[in-house]
Formats: structure tokens, C-alpha cells, sequence
């Protein structure tokens, strides 16, 4: 082999790169996210669709309704049971989910994304609620 | 091939780390601008593109200009042109990724720039300019890196680089017809609205694409042990010169329209830029710059003792480059921008941000340039040509 | 043709980032499957071709505008001082500004009356919107009720719809607004920085049985909104009655923003 010492050492190299990210974080064991239903979302019950469903494609529902809202123009949505919603994030998620905190942020945390809806969408006061 | 890319003297990585230095210097100010947004730079509710788009039009103008040895090359078998014709496609490539680059760092949300295919527009000429643009990119990625292969095993290029080629020639002027029509196509923007704006794009790519080549050819001249050959110099310098005649006469051509008619919307514009306007007058000494530099080139392009020095034919190139960057840059941005759809005079002018990251473009481009025909003259001197 | 090392490894290569695609693809194919169980408001405002008229008599008359500041605060319009990076959906400017083509430099000889008037501007919601045509993304397009609307969540603010409006409608986020949002309201989005926004003509409260805010909230009722695809409209009754101008007609976009002198 020609140059093995280069080879090998750029191979290490390359090796202690690509694993950085599990000796980087080793022994920072992450808390399992713990999403907490506001009052409000509990006394509703039900939301648009199964908790189930949510969980998994929130996000997509989501991203449906924004060009369903804002490009075709319809604002309401037929969920479980025939239920009627707003189509709206700030005025209707957020009206039941008051707590962006202690509901949405739990599980982006835990898997490290930052959804930009918060750029522009407002979440509920906070402070209001902690007096 | 690439394998030559990666020896070469203190020279060439002297070359290469110049550059370096200012693509990572624009790329932190680049950084900068991503978090706190596009108020870095000195664009405005009223001047909303600025030195950013400038540099794009110029350099597809660039892009499209290398054309001007592929054309005579191919279409009239010219060939004392053909030793140089990868000089053309891969000053194409690196201008064409400036282009994009300049694209990217003007846009507000880069992130979503993939929106444009995702839902693609036939009806906004944007698209079709991003579609032009990266299909002139690849082929002349594609033919020029093919043809330099072939060149090195000394066999003759397969057909499809010859088909392409044809196809470049034919797309070259597209590309820098579609950016015209970005600006030519908007009601109430008068100083853009006229069909001459494709044809003066073409014939300012015409001049500023041989010109750097030429500058360029001497150079490698001075440097390497490749010849591009004194007659190629002097038949891209005469290409140069008509270029230069037409660029010229379209502005004045523009001049007359405006005065004589002495319609306030078209006149107001020019005489923002040439005179001043409300005491607002930021652009006149570059205006007239450029008009005295594209003049100055011309006399000393047309005549022919003159321009068979090389010295001055230096000069002259530098002149025509220098000149048609104003015009078809900062003149044409701000020309069209001021004054504003209210009558009223909003200036414009880079901040020291907006420069760096231009500048980090720029230095890009001419590291991809640099890498490029240092592949390319290795190959040339290789082959003992 | 026998296949060497190198072509092994182009051909594996290519494979590999084939098989990257999958997840993608998964990803749309159950998007496609989820139900589409949506309805438009019954009490949505239905209109062919919506319409401003601004009588500029009224607007003579007052010293604040209650419209604009009803707009500005109600769409979360920031306040920013620094001319060059304002944003503004509906502003009020001189007849000189609003229509420089009529009363071009130097011209004196309009009557002090018109000169004095404020004129209401805000997006023209044009029959044929230059800014639409040229929006290479469709975060700006035309609705079939003729409000010219914004998607703000796919503008890649390329600005080239700046470029195109011969209004001066549109207005870029330089930075984040948020900061110079004094009250903020909840019942509205922000906008965020490297997006373009411009007035929609309400089309949220219209998609809900609502006026515009700035007709509700003008005093004077210097504001008429309606219909001009409704023959028995109120706005084209008034525009049969009075002498109205629009700004920039000439140049065939179709402005839709009527103003009575």
C-alpha cells in the first residue's frame, strides 16, 4: 500500500468524524418529553382527530390546512365524530392546547426541530396564566 | 482528470488560497445576513433589489458571452478558436454559479428557494430564468469537461459533446434574453420597459465575455506554457470592439428616446443617473464613468495599431468590463427603481456587508475558475499543444 | 462491455442515492390517503369582482385616520420609524404622490382643495396583477373573487413582485417585525423576516361574513367596499354617480381601488 500512514490516519480521522455525534452527547441521557394537556384541551376530550393520529401527523394536517385555508378558502374542518373546527392554528390548536411550553415544545425538544410556524404565529400569553 | 487540480506550484495555491480567504470572509458576513435578515444590506421599501441583482445581470452577461469562441468555432469552423474554446464554457460555468449565487443571497428566505420547482410557473419569467440558467450550467459543465477528456486521450470528442455544443450556442443568448425580459416585462418601471433590453444584455455579453477572455488568455500566456495564439486574441478583441460599438449605441439609441420625446417618466430616470435628481445625485460620477470608459475603449479598440498592442488592448478589455458592469449593474438597478412609483427619490448604495458577501460571490467564482483551467492547462501543456 | 472497478462504483453510487428517495415518496403517498373533510364558511362573503371606492371628500375632512391605525394594529403591521425598511398596508399620501402621471413635477395648477386631500393608498387587487404574473412560486395569486392574496408561508421573498407593482404596495420584512409590534393581536399571525406582505382586502374576515377592518373602522365612512360583479352593488351605483379616478389605469392592470374627487 502506498502511503498507508496517511491512509490510515485520514481513515481515523474520518471514523471519529462521522461518530462524533454519539461520543459527543454520551452519558446525556435526554428526558423523555412529557406533552401535558392543558385544562382546556382536557375538557374537550377529543381533537380533531386521535390522539394517535395527532401524534403522528399533526404536522401534515397542519401543513394541509394552511394552503386549504389561505389558497382555497375553506376555514372549517369535519374532525371525529362530525365535529366542526376552525381551521386555525392561533385561534382554535392554541384554545385548546394553551401552553406552548408545556404541549408543542416537549417532543420538538426531544427530537431537536424548531417548526418556524412560531415565527410568525403567535402561541398563547404565558405569563398570564402562571398568576 | 480532476487528480490535476490537486498539484500545481506555489502559484496556483497562492491562487487558490487568496480566493479562499475572501469566500470564507463572505460567507461569515453571509452567515450574519441569514440571522438579522436583509436589513444588513441598503435595499428599501423603494430600491428593493440592489448590488446583489446588479452582479447577477452582469455575470450572466459573462456567461452567455463565452459563447463568442464556441460560435465561430463551431458554426464557421474557425480554427484558431478551437484550443480556446474550454477557456469559454468553463468561464460560463464559474459565472453561471456566481449568478446563482447571487440569486441565493438576495433571496429572503433561501431555505424555501426549492419552492420554485416545487411549484413550478410558466407565467413568471423568474422560473424560466432559473430553468435557463442551470440547464447552461450543466452543458457547459458537461461539454467542456468531456471535450478537455477527449483532448487529453487525443481521440476525437464523441457526438453528443458536438450536439451539445450546437445546443450552447443556441442557449447562450437565451439565458441573457430571459433575464432581460425580467425587467422589460414590468408595467410602470418606464426605464425598463423597452424592447431594447434584450438586445443591448446581448451585445454588453458580447463585449464583456471575450474581454475576459482575453485578459485572461494573456495571462495564461505570461504563465503557462500554453499558447492560445496571437491571431485568437485578436480576432476576440475585434469581436470586443464591434460588441462595444453596439452596447453603445443602444444606450444612445435609449438617450435619444427619452430626451426627444421629453416624456418626464422615461427622462426622469436618466437624468437621476447623469445629473441628479432632487439633489439626490449618488450615482452620477459612476454613470459617467461609464460612459467615458466605454468610449475610451472604443477609440482604442477600433483602431488597429492600437488595438495590436497588447498592452492597451489590456486596458481597453478592462474599460469595456469596467463600464458594462455600471451600466448593466448598479445604472440599471437603480435607474429603474428611482424615482419610485410616487414620484419620489429614494437612493440606494451598498453597505459595507452587502459588499463582502458580493465580494465573497465574486471570489467563489474565480476559485471555481481557477481550479477549473488549471485543469485545463495541465491538460494543454500535457499534450505538449 | 465489462465492467470495471470504476463504473461499479458510479452505478452503486447512483443506486444508493435512488434508494434515499424512498422515505419521500412514503411521505406523499400517505398525505394523498388522508381524508379531505374540509367546507368553506357558510357565512362567507361571496363576490365576483371585490372593490374600494375612497371618497377623498370625506377623507378631507379628518385629521387622523382611524382606518389606517384600525388596519395596522389588527394585521400586526409593524411600526417601524426607519422609512427605507417600513411596512405599510394602507397609507394615505398626497395627490401628487398618488398620482404622479396626472400632477407631474412643477405642475401649480391644481385646484388647493385636491392639493390639501389626503388620498387613502393600499394594494389595487388588480384585474390583471403584474405582481402575480411574475411571482415565480404562487405565494402571490389572484382569487377567484379578484382579492390578489399573499401566501406568506411560500414566499422565498425574491422581492421581483416589488419590482412589478407600479403602486408601491408591497412591502418587504428587512427583519424580524416582531419588535416593533407595540400590541400585538392574538387573533392574527406576525409575519416574519424575508417575506412580502401587502394589504389582502381582509380576505380572512370576507371568508368569514366580515367588512375589511378599515371600512368597519372608518369614522367618515369614507371607505365603500362591494362587489362590482353585482350589478345592484352599492359600489356600482356610487361609481355611476360620481367622477372616480384609479391610480395608473393606463397601464392595463386593472386597479380596483376607485377614487371619487
Amino acid at each position: 500500500m502506498y502511503d498507508g500512514g496517511k491512509i490510515i490516519a485520514g481513515l481515523l480521522i474520518g471514523l471519529v468524524l462521522l461518530t462524533f455525534p454519539f461520543w459527543y452527547n454520551l452519558g446525556k441521557a435526554a428526558k423523555l418529553p412529557e406533552p401535558k394537556l392543558a385544562p382546556e384541551a382536557q375538557k374537550a376530550k377529543q381533537c380533531v382527530e386521535s390522539k394517535e393520529y395527532m401524534a403522528a401527523h399533526h404536522m401534515q394536517i397542519l401543513n394541509k390546512w394552511r394552503d386549504d385555508v389561505v389558497r382555497k378558502r375553506y376555514r372549517i374542518y369535519i374532525g371525529l365524530n362530525g365535529k366542526e373546527f376552525n381551521m386555525s392554528l392561533q385561534n382554535e390548536c392554541m384554545k385548546c392546547h394553551t401552553s406552548k411550553k408545556e404541549f408543542c415544545d416537549q417532543c420538538h425538544n426531544f427530537v431537536d426541530v424548531k417548526p418556524y410556524c412560531w415565527e410568525c404565529h403567535l402561541e398563547p400569553k404565558e405569563a398570564k396564566e402562571g398568576k | 482528470m480532476f487528480e490535476k487540480a490537486f498539484v500545481g506550484g506555489k502559484r496556483y495555491w497562492g491562487l487558490v488560497l487568496f480566493w479562499s480567504v475572501f469566500v470564507v470572509i463572505g460567507f461569515l458576513f453571509y452567515l450574519w445576513q441569514l440571522k438579522v435578515g436583509l436589513k444588513l444590506t441598503g435595499m428599501s421599501r423603494d430600491v428593493s433589489w440592489g448590488f446583489y441583482i446588479a452582479n447577477f445581470t452582469f455575470l450572466v452577461g459573462v456567461a452567455a458571452g463565452g459563447v463568442m469562441v464556441a460560435l465561430p468555432c463551431y458554426l464557421h469552423n474557425y480554427k484558431k478558436f478551437a484550443r480556446i474554446t474550454v477557456l469559454g464554457e468553463f468561464l460560463a460555468v464559474a459565472a453561471v454559479i456566481m449568478c446563482l449565487s447571487f440569486i441565493l443571497v438576495d433571496l429572503g428566505r433561501p431555505m424555501r428557494v426549492l419552492n420554485v420547482l416545487l411549484h413550478p410557473t410558466p407565467h413568471s419569467v423568474m422560473f424560466w430564468d432559473m430553468v435557463v440558467l442551470n440547464v447552461y450550467l450543466i452543458i457547459n459543465i458537461l461539454i467542456g469537461w468531456k471535450a478537455l477528456d477527449c483532448e487529453r486521450n487525443e481521440i476525437a470528442p464523441p457526438k453528443w459533446v458536438k450536439f451539445l455544443a450546437y445546443f450552447s450556442i443556441v442557449w447562450a443568448p437565451c439565458i441573457h434574453i430571459v433575464t432581460a425580459f425580467l425587467y422589460s416585462g414590468l408595467p410602470g418601471r418606464e426605464f425598463w420597459l423597452t424592447p431594447l433590453m434584450a438586445p443591448k444584455f446581448l451585445a454588453g455579453a458580447f463585449a464583456t465575455g471575450p474581454a475576459y477572455l482575453i485578459l485572461f488568455c494573456l495571462i495564461i500566456r505570461k504563465y503557462t506554457k500554453f499558447d492560445p495564439g496571437k491571431e485568437a486574441i485578436q480576432t476576440l478583441a475585434k469581436i470586443v470592439a464591434y460588441c462595444t460599438i453596439i452596447t453603445f449605441c443602444f444606450f444612445l439609441f435609449e438617450v435619444f428616446t427619452a430626451v426627444y420625446s421629453n416624456i418626464p417618466g422615461h427622462l426622469n430616470h436618466l437624468k437621476y443617473l447623469f445629473f441628479g435628481l432632487e439633489g439626490h445625485a449618488k450615482l452620477v460620477p459612476w454613470m459617467w464613468a461609464f460612459f467615458f470608459s466605454l468610449f475610451i475603449a472604443i477609440v482604442l479598440l477600433v483602431i488597429p495599431s492600437l488595438r495590436r498592442d497588447e498592452g492597451v488592448l489590456a486596458i481597453a478589455c478592462l474599460l469595456v468590463i469596467f463600464g458594462c458592469w455600471i451600466d448593466k449593474g448598479l445604472g440599471l438597478i437603480c435607474g429603474g427603481f428611482i424615482p419610485n412609483a410616487f414620484d419620489k427619490v429614494t437612493e440606494y448604495w451598498p453597505t459595507f456587508p452587502e459588499f463582502m458577501i458580493s465580494l465573497g460571490v465574486w471570489a467563489l467564482g474565480f476559485l471555481i475558475l481557477t481550479i477549473l483551467y488549471k485543469v485545463a492547462l495541465s491538460v494543454k501543456e500535457q499534450i505538449g499543444e | 462491455m465489462g465492467m470495471d472497478r470504476r463504473r461499479f462504483i458510479k452505478i452503486a453510487g447512483v443506486s444508493i442515492m435512488g434508494l434515499s428517495l424512498k422515505p419521500a415518496v412514503d411521505l406523499v403517498d400517505k398525505l394523498d390517503a388522508s381524508e379531505v373533510r374540509v367546507l368553506h364558511n357558510p357565512k362567507a362573503l361571496k363576490g365576483k369582482r371585490w372593490a374600494m371606492i375612497v371618497d377623498t371628500r370625506k377623507c378631507a375632512q379628518c385629521k387622523r385616520c382611524t382606518a389606517i391605525e384600525a388596519c395596522h394594529h389588527f394585521h400586526n403591521v409593524p411600526q417601524i420609524p426607519d422609512p427605507k425598511r417600513e411596512i405599510k398596508w394602507i397609507w394615505e399620501d398626497s395627490f401628487e404622490h398618488a398620482f404622479p402621471e396626472l400632477a407631474t413635477r412643477g405642475e401649480e395648477q391644481l385646484s388647493e382643495n385636491i392639493k390639501k386631500r389626503p388620498f387613502i393608498l393600499m394594494c389595487n387587487h388588480c384585474e390583471h396583477p403584474p405582481c402575480v404574473r411574475v411571482c415565480p412560486t404562487q405565494a402571490t395569486f389572484q382569487r377567484e373573487d379578484g382579492i390578489v392574496m399573499m401566501d406568506m408561508h411560500r414566499c422565498i421573498g425574491c422581492r421581483f413582485c416589488m419590482a412589478a407593482c407600479p403602486y408601491g404596495s408591497r412591502s418587504f420584512n428587512w427583519m424580524d417585525p416582531r419588535p416593533y409590534i407595540k400590541k400585538e393581536n392574538p387573533e392574527y399571525p406576525t409575519r416574519t423576516k424575508g417575506v412580502v406582505e401587502k394589504c389582502d382586502f381582509c380576505a380572512e374576515r370576507i371568508d368569514q361574513g366580515l367588512l375589511p377592518i378599515c371600512v368597519e373602522a372608518c369614522k367618515s365612512k369614507a371607505l365603500i367596499f362591494g362587489d362590482l360583479g353585482d350589478p345592484n352593488s352599492e359600489v356600482n351605483r356610487i361609481l355611476k354617480e360620481h367622477f372616480t379616478l384609479r391610480r395608473k389605469a393606463e397601464l392595463g392592470t386593472g386597479p380596483q381601488v376607485y377614487y371619487i374627487i
